[in-house]
């Protein structure tokens, strides 16, 4: 898969032309570039991708990717806007099958850029087990757009009768982390503001589709399931506790960062519980099935799963925080972005 | 992380609460200067643990909070033109100038707006772009000042021609001053802001202790850090006692690093200025001297002239003397919240402002 050789005769255009977006021979070669880097699929040669779904619950989502660099320790755009889609369709509690992907191109961008990218895309739609069935190219004017942005649209089917969604979380539930925060916040700032720190820092980005197929397919009841993208873990459990009308109880001397995560945060003014997460997720699981899950959680290659809190009855629905000293706090949105700070 | 876990001990906090709780036999108001130690204070609750009888002030020491008005208005004038490349550190993004404009803003609308980690990435962009002007926008207590006067001076020693300066430094001492000469003073013992001191040394703090009667301990900004700074600051009010103690010795000397301050005295000079909220204060900030005055953005782009009036609806001055609680302003939490904020102690994560509302649920359930 690697040494696949790009289509496109790269000494003949070695950048993105608008007129890889205009419709004519180009586009053709591009489209043509795609195919090879996806491999084929039911839709070829057609307007649209014909499915065939044996299932009456369908899951259904859409995200954009841009990200700055293109290419970040521990991934790149391409595997991301793969990865992220195919979470979404997992926190829903479903089999991600299809894919669409929609490209828009600055002009100039490398076609060798392009190329790494869809060759990322497509050993990352491998690694999820999702097909990509269909997609689009645009060409923007050079100066218009950060080299690639992507959207992905993902199709993936519910084949159990669980009602995974923040109205199902109850107070009692246990709430389980799958591993270590806020490393692919860090690392993206990292490479994006060439800070220099004495270990490189990978992102987490991965797909989580298996590891919550598995948890389903063992019987474990399955309240909530949520990833930590923007705003980290603290924005996520503020929206279910607001969602389910429960206030929610964590234990910050459960939550594992890594030492250089915590070092580089530290120095940055930055709370890593806000710091965005590409293959992190919080399962909210009754307590009866809390050691099973945990268990399961824990045999995925990359995982560090652990129980960080529960969920209380609370007429406020606020997410408290027990500090390593052994106080409490509120864990509050944040408002806008998290800042650099001076001191 | 080797040397901080024990400074986050839960064990070793617990023993300095219940040291604390012994010791303590009357109500104490005790104001930590700096916003550093405001974060830590709010991010482990560490007030929560304390006697209902100690009373933590947030002082004024957090930067984005005290750069006057006048400065933020001049910052967001500069970062308008188009031909400047204008720098700063992350959190003055926000501070919202007499217009309730900020650079987060007029990033937005087109202005190239660049956050930055050290002052010396300006020099280098500077480098980067000869044909475009690149401005600093140089703010904080001394604990920021040696990193600016290294910038200027290197761009002074590579003559650059683009680089400036618009310079919003202020001094700690002067503040504490202030603060203990006001009529309405309510503040008993202070926690000196480590970070500071390890620049400075204390020998300046001696003379504010005995001159105004009241206990200062160099404090740093671990949890254990600022138990032990409280501990530390109540034996003395038990006993009577006034002296400056160090309680940050791992990094804080008597005098000081040396070497940062003959760079400082090599490139600024004090001078008097605005603190937002608070007003004057004599000789409390620092200005580039006259032999690199070429470096001074006031004066490249002419901006002396740039007067404009604070927002009368905000009382952070008071806040930040701790005069006033938060929730004793009208704007607070109506007209004023993180989201619009009017005056800077509402923008900044370590602005009490920000804290209260932050815990507004709690405190009005």
């Amino acid at each position: 898969m690697i040494n696949l050789s790009c289509p496109i005769p790269l000494q003949q255009y070695p950048h993105i032309l608008m007129a890889h977006g205009g419709g004519g021979r180009l586009m053709q070669q591009l489209i043509q570039m795609f195919l090879t880097a996806f491999g084929t699929a039911d839709s070829i040669g057609h307007d649209a991708a014909i499915l065939g779904l044996k299932s009456n619950k369908i899951a259904f989502t859409t995200d954009s990717y841009v990200v700055k660099p293109l290419f970040f320790p521990g991934g790149d755009i391409g595997s991301l806007a793969v990865n992220g889609t195919v979470n979404d369709l997992a926190m829903a509690g479903a089999r991600p099958l299809y894919l669409s992907v929609g490209f828009i191109l600055e002009e100039g961008l490398s076609i060798e850029t392009l190329w790494q990218v869809a060759l990322s895309i497509q050993q990352a739609a491998k690694i999820a087990n999702v097909k990509i069935v269909t997609g689009d190219t645009k060409v923007v004017d050079r100066g218009k757009g950060d080299g690639i942005f992507i959207n992905t649209t993902g199709i993936g089917v519910i084949e159990h009768s669980q009602i995974i969604a923040p109205q199902s979380v109850q107070p009692g539930d246990l709430i389980l982390l799958n591993g270590d925060l806020a490393r692919h916040g860090i690392a993206i700032m990292a490479v994006r503001e060439e800070l220099e720190f004495e270990t490189t820092i990978e992102s987490d980005s991965a797909a989580l589709a298996e590891e919550v197929l598995e948890l389903i397919a063992a019987n474990i009841e399955i309240h909530c399931l949520r990833d930590l993208t923007r705003g980290g873990l603290a924005s996520v459990l503020n929206e279910i506790a607001v969602a389910a009308k429960v206030g929610i109880e964590i234990d910050e001397s459960l939550i594992p960062v890594r030492e250089d995560v915590q070092g580089a945060c530290e120095i940055l003014g930055f709370d890593p519980l806000y710091v965005a997460n590409e293959g992190r997720f919080v399962a909210f699981i009754p307590q009866k099935h809390g050691d099973r899950a945990l268990e399961i959680m824990r045999s995925h290659p990359s995982s560090h799963a652990t129980i960080i809190g529960k969920v209380v009855a609370d007429q406020n629905w606020l997410v408290t925080l027990q500090s390593v000293i052994g106080s409490k706090r509120i864990v509050d949105l944040l408002s806008g972005e998290q800042l650099p700070r001076i001191c | 992380m080797k040397f901080v876990n024990e400074y986050r001990s839960p064990k070793i906090a617990q023993e300095y609460v219940a040291e604390i709780a012994r010791i303590t036999t009357r109500p104490w108001k005790i104001m930590e200067i700096c916003g550093g130690q405001t974060h830590s204070i709010v991010k482990y609750g560490i007030d929560k643990l304390l006697p209902a009888q100690i009373t933590l002030i947030h002082g004024p020491g957090c930067p984005v909070c005290v750069t006057s008005v006048d400065l933020i208005d001049q910052a967001i004038a500069l970062a308008a033109l188009p031909e400047v490349i204008f720098c700063t550190f992350g959190d003055m993004l926000r501070i919202p100038g007499s217009e309730r404009k900020d650079l987060r803003s007029l990033k937005a609308q087109g202005g190239d707006v660049r956050i930055i980690y050290s002052p010396l990435d300006a020099v280098k962009i500077a480098l980067q772009n000869p044909d475009r002007q690149v401005v600093f926008f140089a703010v904080g207590f001394e604990t920021t000042v040696p990193t600016t006067a290294m910038a200027v001076y290197q761009a002074s020693q590579l003559e650059i021609e683009n680089f400036s300066a618009l310079v919003a430094h202020v001094l700690v001492p002067p503040a504490m001053e202030t603060i203990l000469a006001s009529s309405e003073n309510c503040v008993q013992g202070f926690l000196a802001a480590g970070h500071v001191c390890t620049i400075t040394g204390y020998e300046d703090y001696l003379e504010i202790a005995l001159q105004y009667d009241i206990p200062i301990v160099i404090t740093g900004f671990e949890p254990v850090d600022i138990l032990q700074g409280i501990y530390m600051c109540i034996k003395q009010l038990e006993a009577g006692i006034v002296e400056v103690e160090n309680q940050y010795s791992r990094s804080v000397s008597y005098e000081g690093n040396q070497t940062a301050q003959q760079l400082i005295r090599e490139v600024f000079e004090t001078t008097s200025r605005q603190w937002r909220g608070i007003g004057m204060i004599e000789e409390s900030g620092l200005k580039l001297r006259d032999r690199y005055s070429k470096f001074d953005a006031e004066k490249r782009f002419n901006l002396k002239d740039h007067q404009t009036q604070e927002s009368s609806d905000c009382i952070s001055g008071l806040i930040l003397q701790g005069i006033k609680k938060p929730t004793q302003c009208e704007a607070f939490g109506k007209k004023c919240t993180p989201e619009n904020p009017l005056g800077a102690p509402m923008v900044s994560s370590e602005g009490a402002c920000a804290a209260y509302y932050r815990y507004r649920q709690l405190v009005f359930s």
